[in-house]
């Protein structure tokens, strides 16, 4: 076990986990932040995307002793009261079905357009690729990613 | 499954806050559910009347309607409050909808699953609205002394237009919380001509805690002092536990135990959900879920092969029958290998009309075309999970079920509690798809909590996910077609199975369109656990059957929708047999739809189309597929689907999941596939099982309801077994190449030269 002082949605936070230990689990078991979802293990889904210094990243591989000395964000941390654009864009296309992937959807389209403000459909593919949707709400979520940029 | 109960529960109508655990009703989630946004018209009540178990206003006039089926997706946790609320005569934006827990005694069947939750709640939804609106008007008409019959409601408010008088719902919800409920039967229900609420599309109830990640799903749920397990199952078919070294973990950070758990007693007789891949599994114990996790990986244990076994199932009569598991380690190429011999072999002979043996000898051609499809796994994106909190004499349960009502029994039995000591509350799923009809999951995680005597989360790991499937079958269908040398059809006959069962349905279409007709079945047993997959059966058997018509069109030199809606109108005029379970106007209005909306009549440069329709789930789909070939690969442009499923409660949340059903559809028809090697399921995580990505998905789908004042029928599996069919034809089309075996996209890709 040990000591990491991490800093999620702009807050200090301590953890006393092993070194090993995926911020995934770190963020549902320890801190409470279930909206962080846990799909595969193996950073084939998406479920479980949170932002590393504003990069989209599979947080089931990143263990927590990487996580020191940078930016956290998750799906509780990208806007305060719930009226980021792509999360008013999402409710708009009324996009979700089950919802469980929804929050790693969100956080790929988060992390795109804060890189790429007018994606193209090539670019929203490309960027979304990772994160499957087993209910399929794929044409909505693009849908949806559109949107946001249009209103970002 | 009895399910279904045709006569209303009375007791649903009438006010039940005296009944035992009534205070229950406010479940954990209240709080979080219901706490007002400030877009919110009216805040939360100082006080809630109870008007019946669906039903509760505030003082204020706000209104909560209880969702009494689980949701794992399909909306119904919006859908049918909208039915409440529209009888029930309110506005929509002074509505809060919470979830119920599973209560028998107070809601008819909280099953979610064969696209039913509509079609069964439509009138007893209904009924409870309108018996709750009644009430409201009896204590009007007794406080102000009116008759009831001059006294109208409009969007939550009550009015005497005689006497001038007026009151919210609100003002009257007390008095009308005491009075006596009316007998369900004499209420009136609104003209459909008047709805205001049903047909008008409501967002999802759920739609800001999902985009904000708040703690919806058993698998985010966690109280004091509770446990983390995990569990190791064996890692084959026809394999089981031997022996396991208990030590090899408990030494481990953070492990606290570890022990065999055995989901049935000996004399449990199982009933049809009681599907469990594996009976006997190791749980881990520990403090964090990623402990447990670490200690999976580290447990010694010795697995043996199982031999030949039985297990007891609930007879109807009450006494159990006994089911053989056999034993072995089988393959999918020895499946493949005898489901090849079934068909040369005579099945069972589910139909018959006319003489199909003799048109076949006088048939001057024979088209015959064999289909076949592989297992599949549900893949829920929520692994299988359940929180339990079991001490000595008392159980509660939280977990993704799509059927709680079939694991009380298993429950009950297998902790050794009476059911009335048993709660059940019930989670947002991560997907169901069938999957979680079978809640084998909520039993392992109560034996894991009771034995621990302390609340237990227990969570699989993807790989435990899918390699412990209650999986859709793999199947096979011959179609043979008898010609004559007009191109006359003189007979079809259709001879499928599958492992373990077959996906026949005789009595739906092209039978009763055929003179002479056979349908044949067979099945071969197998120790793979199957069940009830997105539509099920109704999923491989399209798919082969709207092939094969395809097929036989362009052999007959017909275009595919004048074939089918010839076919239709025989049906229709002079049906063969009297058991078609279809009805062949409402089939062929779904072809002339999709025909309309897809521009069948006009072909489209570079664009191939194959179209497909189906009726399954009481309801009737037409399909058109539009493909174009881009880097010698196809891509799947655009999807039109034309559904007659009578009226549409939520229409945009209807489409939704009919654009989610083409996208699966489209997704396992390229891609699904599980395989086994001695026992060993193949593929395990998402590296090496093919989903359907961002990138695949059709650049546009179109879903257009027939618009009829029919009583509303499925929806959440009819989209999805046509798509199977129209890609396939909208692939020959561009390809030159009839593909009879799924998945798809393997032999694309052995196709060097695709037709541009």
């Amino acid at each position: 076990m040990a000591q990491y002082n991490l800093t999620i949605n702009g807050k200090s936070l301590n953890v006393d986990v092993d070194p090993s230990t995926p911020m995934l689990w770190v963020l549902r078991d320890h801190l409470d932040l279930v909206g962080t979802k846990f799909g595969c293990g193996i950073a084939q889904c998406g479920a479980c995307t949170i932002h590393l210094d504003g990069n989209a990243v599979r947080s089931c591989q990143l263990p927590v002793s990487a996580a020191e000395n940078a930016e956290i964000t998750t799906i509780e941390g990208i806007s305060e009261k719930g009226d980021h654009p792509v999360q008013k864009a999402w409710l708009e296309h009324d996009v979700p079905q089950c919802g469980y992937c929804q929050a790693g959807q969100i956080m790929s389209a988060t992390a795109l357009l804060k890189s790429n403000p007018s994606p193209s459909d090539e670019d929203i593919d490309n960027a979304m690729n990772g994160n499957i949707c087993r209910c399929g709400t794929y044409t909505r979520i693009k849908a949806a990613i559109k949107t946001a940029a249009k209103s970002a | 499954m009895t399910l279904i109960d045709k006569k209303f529960n009375r007791r649903s109508f009438l006010k039940v806050s005296t009944l035992a655990g009534g205070g229950m009703m406010l479940s954990f989630s209240w709080l979080a559910g219901c706490r007002p946004t400030p877009e919110q018209v009216l805040t939360m009540p100082k006080e809630w009347f109870e008007i019946n178990s669906y039903i509760k206003i505030g003082e204020n006039g706000a209104v909560t309607l209880f969702n009494p089926n689980p949701e794992f997706g399909s909306n119904v946790k919006t859908s049918l409050p909208m039915i409440l609320a529209e009888e029930l005569d309110v506005d929509w934006k002074n509505v809060f909808v919470e979830q119920a827990d599973f209560y028998p005694e107070r809601f008819d069947r909280q099953f979610t699953g064969g696209s039913q939750g509509i079609r069964s709640g439509w009138k007893p939804l209904r009924t409870a609205g309108a018996t709750a609106r009644q009430l409201l008007v009896n204590a009007a008409s007794q406080t102000w002394n009116v008759p009831v019959g001059e006294i109208t409601t409009n969007a939550g408010i009550v009015e005497h237009k005689g006497s001038g008088k007026k009151a919210g719902y609100g003002e009257l919800a007390s008095l009308a919380g005491t009075l006596e409920a009316p007998d369900p039967e004499t209420v009136k229900l609104k003209d459909i001509s008047d709805f205001k609420i049903i047909g008008n599309s409501k967002k999802n109830v759920d739609g800001t805690k999902i985009v904000t990640g708040k703690p919806m799903f058993a698998m985010d749920h966690k109280v004091e002092g509770m446990k983390y397990a995990a569990i190791v199952h064996p890692p084959a078919f026809g394999m089981k536990i031997k022996s396991f070294d208990k030590s090899s973990v408990t030494s481990m950070p953070g492990i606290q135990d570890a022990f065999e758990v055995k989901i049935f007693k000996d004399d449990y007789g199982r009933n049809f959900f009681d599907t469990t891949t594996f009976p006997e599994i190791i749980a881990i114990v520990g403090y964090s879920t990623w402990e447990v996790l670490q200690a999976k990986k580290n447990l010694k244990v010795e697995w043996e092969k199982a031999p030949d076994s039985t297990f007891p199932m609930a007879g109807r009569g009450g006494q159990n029958m006994d089911i053989k598991v056999p034993g072995g380690l089988e393959n999918s190429a020895s499946h493949k290998e005898k489901m090849a011999e079934y068909i040369t072999k005579p099945g069972n002979v589910q139909r018959k009309d006319g003489d199909p043996e003799s048109a076949f000898k006088s048939a001057s051609r024979v088209l015959e075309r064999t289909y076949t499809a592989p297992f599949l796994a549900h893949n829920t994106m929520e692994p299988m999970n359940c929180f339990a909190d079991v001490n000595i004499d008392r159980a509660v349960i939280y977990g993704p079920t799509q059927a709680p009502e079939s694991i009380m029994n298993t429950l009950s039995s297998s902790l050794g509690l009476p059911k009335e000591n048993i709660q059940i509350n019930l989670a947002r799923m991560g997907g169901g798809f069938g999957r979680r009809a079978y809640s084998h999951h909520m039993t392992e995680a109560a034996l894991i909590s009771q034995k621990m005597q302390a609340p237990v989360k227990m969570v699989y790991t993807r790989e435990d996910d899918m390699s412990a499937g209650v999986y859709r079958p793999t199947y096979s269908a011959t179609y043979r077609a008898a010609l004559d040398d007009d191109n006359n059809l003189l007979a079809l006959h259709v001879k499928a199975g599958g492992i373990p069962e077959s996906p026949l349905h005789a009595n739906r279409f092209p039978a009763g369109a055929i003179d002479n007709y056979l349908a044949e079945s067979w099945q071969i047993e197998s120790n793979i656990t199957i069940g009830a997959f997105r539509a099920p059966r109704s999923n491989f058997i399209a798919g082969a059957e709207q092939s094969f018509l395809d097929e036989l069109a362009e052999e007959m030199g017909k275009d595919p929708i004048d074939f089918r809606l010839e076919l239709l109108k025989r049906a229709e005029t002079n049906p063969v047999g009297k058991d078609n379970d279809y009805d062949p106007k409402r089939y062929a209005g779904v072809l002339e739809l999709v025909r309309e909306k897809s521009n069948w009549d006009s072909a489209k440069a570079d664009i191939h189309r194959g179209v497909s329709a189906y009726f399954c789930h009481n309801s009737y789909v037409a399909e058109v597929v539009e493909i174009t070939i881009k880097d010698n690969q196809p891509v799947v442009e655009n999807v039109f689907a034309a559904v007659d499923c009578g009226i549409v409660v939520n229409p945009d949340a209807a489409a939704n999941m009919g654009e989610g059903a083409i996208v699966d559809g489209i997704g396992n028809a390229f891609y699904g596939e599980m395989a086994f090697e001695n026992g060993v399921p193949t593929k395990s995580n998402f590296d090496t099982y093919r989903m359907i990505r961002h990138k695949e998905a059709p650049k546009k789908i179109e879903v257009h309801f027939v618009q009829n004042n029919e009583s509303p029928t499925g929806l959440g599996e009819p989209l999805f077994p046509p798509v199977f069919a129209a890609l396939g034809n909208s692939l020959y089309k561009a390809t030159g190449k009839r593909l009879y075996d799924q998945p798809f996209q393997p032999q694309l890709i052995d196709m060097k030269n695709l037709r541009m």
